[in-house]
């Protein structure tokens, strides 16, 4: 005898954008509930202080807020340099690697240029071979992959590793004191390469940057011919060989430009906001973004927010932490329950359950 | 956002309003107004930290101040998220701030500039006096005394080891596992190859770098490749329980860093050399309740208690150590005996007569005035008798 399932699910036909809402909503407030119960199980406090600890680590100041901007606009740089190439569905785990070589690119521009020309001149010049020092990283395994159809994935990867051997071999020059392994600030004196103030904020020119290429990007994949393209070679190569679309140059153009806005994302890190250069200038944001990019389905304005909550919870976290001696690991758990929810949330907006009938 | 902001803003004015009580020029802070931050680079699973964090905890003892006066910031980078954790917490009213790893002090540098009325005090450091600041401020120990005394404590049990005929004279070499080649490390080894070589002679070392502060892997895996080297006894200038692992595993005795060892290694380990923070942060913080002046470059030693050793394993050192270590230290107080006395090592073959660093001339009356013009190590001669393998 065949036994029908109590539940049966199907894919939906459509779904309107007010149940979408609230189906993500019901999910955040799901995992926030599943959270309270975690953080009460192991350390036996008041969940509401917990969250309003966190509140006050990424909002409770001026200076705060600013900071979770930053690195909002940060995360939102590399998310915003992934959108093209994932839509491509060339998954391009190399950011990271992008992101150092654009920051060792500027770095070095500060470093050996600091004094030789204007600081407007020198910014133009560090966000220059930032973007084309990305622009390398991302294109090698592109042309690998158009030409001899190479495994994409594992050479984004293994770049990654090549990059931070690179930005090892720099530090070897440019540490400060010698042997140290630490960088330090660069041009600490002259401030030569450091973004400026704008409207009297220091990480305004951050701002201002990010947003543009969140504007440009997000009408290039819209609107433009070659967002288009970008959209049916990820739908189907073949598809789009038959459409007289050239997918070699397709992939090569749409990696050199994830590289370079990723490498962009490198110059907006040191030059906005360390101003020094190591291995952990990254400091996985290239994965991080990863997730931003997916969740935000290439829509980069859903990115700005999607990121502004990850960064949210990680400045939450360094409060956490100090407030209630809680290991900053504490978050990274209270993380996970949220991601897992908003990504499961997607099963439910994808397909629905239905009882099924007797 | 533009409502995101106005919440902002609300919330900076509401903390701006319990504007915190700087100390003016002659006149302390009260003791319960006192606010204290402290960056650290890791947090109470990692040696050096966990030293720092005790270090805090005897001062707040020390000075009957309440553990809520304390802001303690773990896992901080060297990066921006230091200057951020900086400027957080005088933002969040601390009088002064405390950073603990070598690279957060451009960092700290920059938060000084930027709010005068506190005072920053970064251990190991080195740009303080030159920095012009006086809210800046160095500090470190003479942590090369206690590197010395451990390694008297390693000399005794080499000689040991010899005249039990486990090893020849020639077979006494140690293996030193270092972080980066650079001073604080090369003049902490040095000094523990003084103290080894003043009861055991014939006495070698050799030192690798895991180009890490605190990599339990490459610990490990670097004392491994010394003892297949032929070292009979290791010692370390990095910040996990990497090394002592591996000693315990291969049967080879061992001197630690930081903390006690011999949990770890309950049949190898001898001693670990290590430093008391809560010397300083006593003094620091009693500093700004007298409102007097903290020093730009602070550096005391045993004399002072700021150093010191853990136990001794009594089960493995040699017959006599604790005597040994008794005299030794009472000498190294008295100012009888000197770390870097220059009689006792060669450069090249040749003993060494001046050596000028940053306009200053370091040797003196027979000896190498360690940590006396500046509270960062300063001593990086390679001397005869250690071999070291940099690997860029």
């Amino acid at each position: 005898m065949h036994k029908e399932p109590f539940l049966k699910m199907s894919k939906r036909d459509h779904i309107g954008w007010q149940k979408r809402l609230l189906i993500r909503i019901a999910a955040l407030i799901l995992s926030l509930i599943v959270c309270a119960g975690v953080i009460f199980a192991l350390v036996r406090m008041n969940p509401m202080d917990v969250y309003k600890a966190i509140w006050d680590g990424a909002l409770g100041s001026e200076r705060r807020i600013w900071t979770t901007l930053r690195d909002t606009m940060v995360l939102l740089c590399i998310s915003i340099g992934l959108a093209p190439a994932f839509k491509m569905r060339f998954w391009n785990i190399g950011a990271e690697g992008q992101i150092l070589i654009g920051g060792a690119c500027a770095a070095a521009a500060m470093i050996y240029a600091g004094d030789a020309m204007s600081p407007a001149l020198l910014l133009i010049v560090m966000f220059a071979v930032s973007a084309v020092g990305g622009m390398i990283w991302g294109m090698i395994p592109a042309v690998f992959k158009a030409y001899w159809n190479t495994n994409e994935t594992l050479f984004t990867l293994m770049l990654n590793y090549v990059a931070m051997q690179v930005v090892t071999y720099c530090i070897v020059f440019w540490e400060n004191p010698k042997g140290s392994n630490t960088v330090g600030i660069i041009n600490q004196t002259t401030q030569a390469g450091w973004l400026p103030e704008l409207f009297g904020q220091k990480y305004g020119w951050n701002l201002l940057i990010v947003l543009v290429l969140t504007v440009v990007m997000f009408i290039y994949l819209k609107y433009s011919k070659q967002g288009y393209e970008i959209a049916v070679v990820g739908e189907s190569e073949n598809t789009a060989k038959y459409a007289g679309i050239h997918v070699k140059r397709v992939i090569i153009r749409t990696m050199a430009i994830s590289g370079a806005i990723c490498g962009i994302a490198g110059f907006v890190i040191v030059s906005g906001a360390s101003h020094t250069i190591s291995t952990m200038t990254a400091d996985g944001r290239g994965f991080t973004a990863i997730i931003v990019a997916w969740l935000s389905k290439f829509n980069t304005f859903i990115m700005l927010a999607v990121s502004f909550g990850i960064v949210f919870m990680q400045q939450g976290a360094v409060q956490i932490a100090s407030q209630y001696g809680l290991n900053e690991n504490a978050s990274d758990v209270i993380l996970g329950i949220i991601l897992f929810f908003l990504i499961g949330a997607e099963f439910f907006i994808n397909y629905k359950l239905e009882r099924t009938k007797k | 956002m533009k409502k995101l902001l106005a919440i902002g803003l609300a919330a900076a004015m509401a903390v701006s309003m319990t504007a915190p009580v700087y100390a003016s020029e002659g006149e302390g802070v009260a003791k319960e107004d006192l606010k204290i931050g402290i960056i650290y680079i890791g947090d109470e699973n990692e040696g050096y930290s966990a030293a720092h964090m005790a270090g805090i905890d005897e001062m707040v003892e020390n000075l009957g101040l309440d553990e809520s006066q304390v802001i303690e910031k773990t896992l901080i980078g060297e990066n921006e998220a230091c200057y951020d954790a900086a400027c957080d917490l005088a933002d969040q009213g601390a009088q002064i701030v405390f950073a603990n790893s070598f690279g957060h002090e451009t960092y700290v540098l920059q938060a000084a500039g930027e709010y005068p009325d506190v005072q920053f005090c970064h251990a190991t450091g080195t740009q303080a006096a030159a920095s012009g600041l006086s809210n800046m401020h160095n500090y470190f120990t003479n942590i090369y005394e206690s590197r010395y005394v451990s390694g008297v404590v390693a000399g005794m049990k080499l000689s040991e080891m010899i005249e039990d005929g486990t090893i020849t004279e020639d077979e006494a070499k140690i293996g030193y596992v270092g972080a980066y080649p650079y001073a604080e490390v090369i003049s902490g080894y040095t000094s523990f190859y003084l103290g080894a070589k003043s009861v055991c002679p014939s006495v070698t070392m050799e030192v690798k770098y895991t180009n890490s502060w605190a990599s339990f892997d490459l610990e490990k895996e670097c004392a491994d490749a010394l003892i297949s080297d032929g070292c009979v006894l290791i010692s370390q200038h990095a910040d996990t329980t990497g090394a002592p692992t591996a000693c315990e595993a291969a049967g080879v005795p061992c001197v630690g860093y930081n903390i006690d060892m011999i949990s770890v290694a309950p049949n190898t380990a001898l001693t670990s050399a290590s430093i008391d923070w809560g010397v300083y942060y006593t003094y620091a913080v009693q500093c700004m309740i007298d409102g007097t002046a903290i020093d730009t470059d602070w550096c005391r030693g045993f004399a002072e208690g700021a150093n010191k050793l853990t136990a001794l394993n009594e089960d493995v050192v040699a017959e006599g150590t604790a005597e040994k270590v008794q005299e030794v230290e009472d000498a190294i107080i008295d100012g009888s005996l000197h770390v870097f006395d220059t009689s006792t090592f060669t450069v090249d073959g040749e003993e060494v007569t001046t050596y000028e660093k940053d306009g200053t001339e370091y040797i003196s009356d027979g000896y190498f005035h360690e940590s006396e013009f500046a509270s960062a190590p300063a001593f990086d001669l390679a001397i005869d008798g250690i071999t070291s393998i940099v690997e860029e």
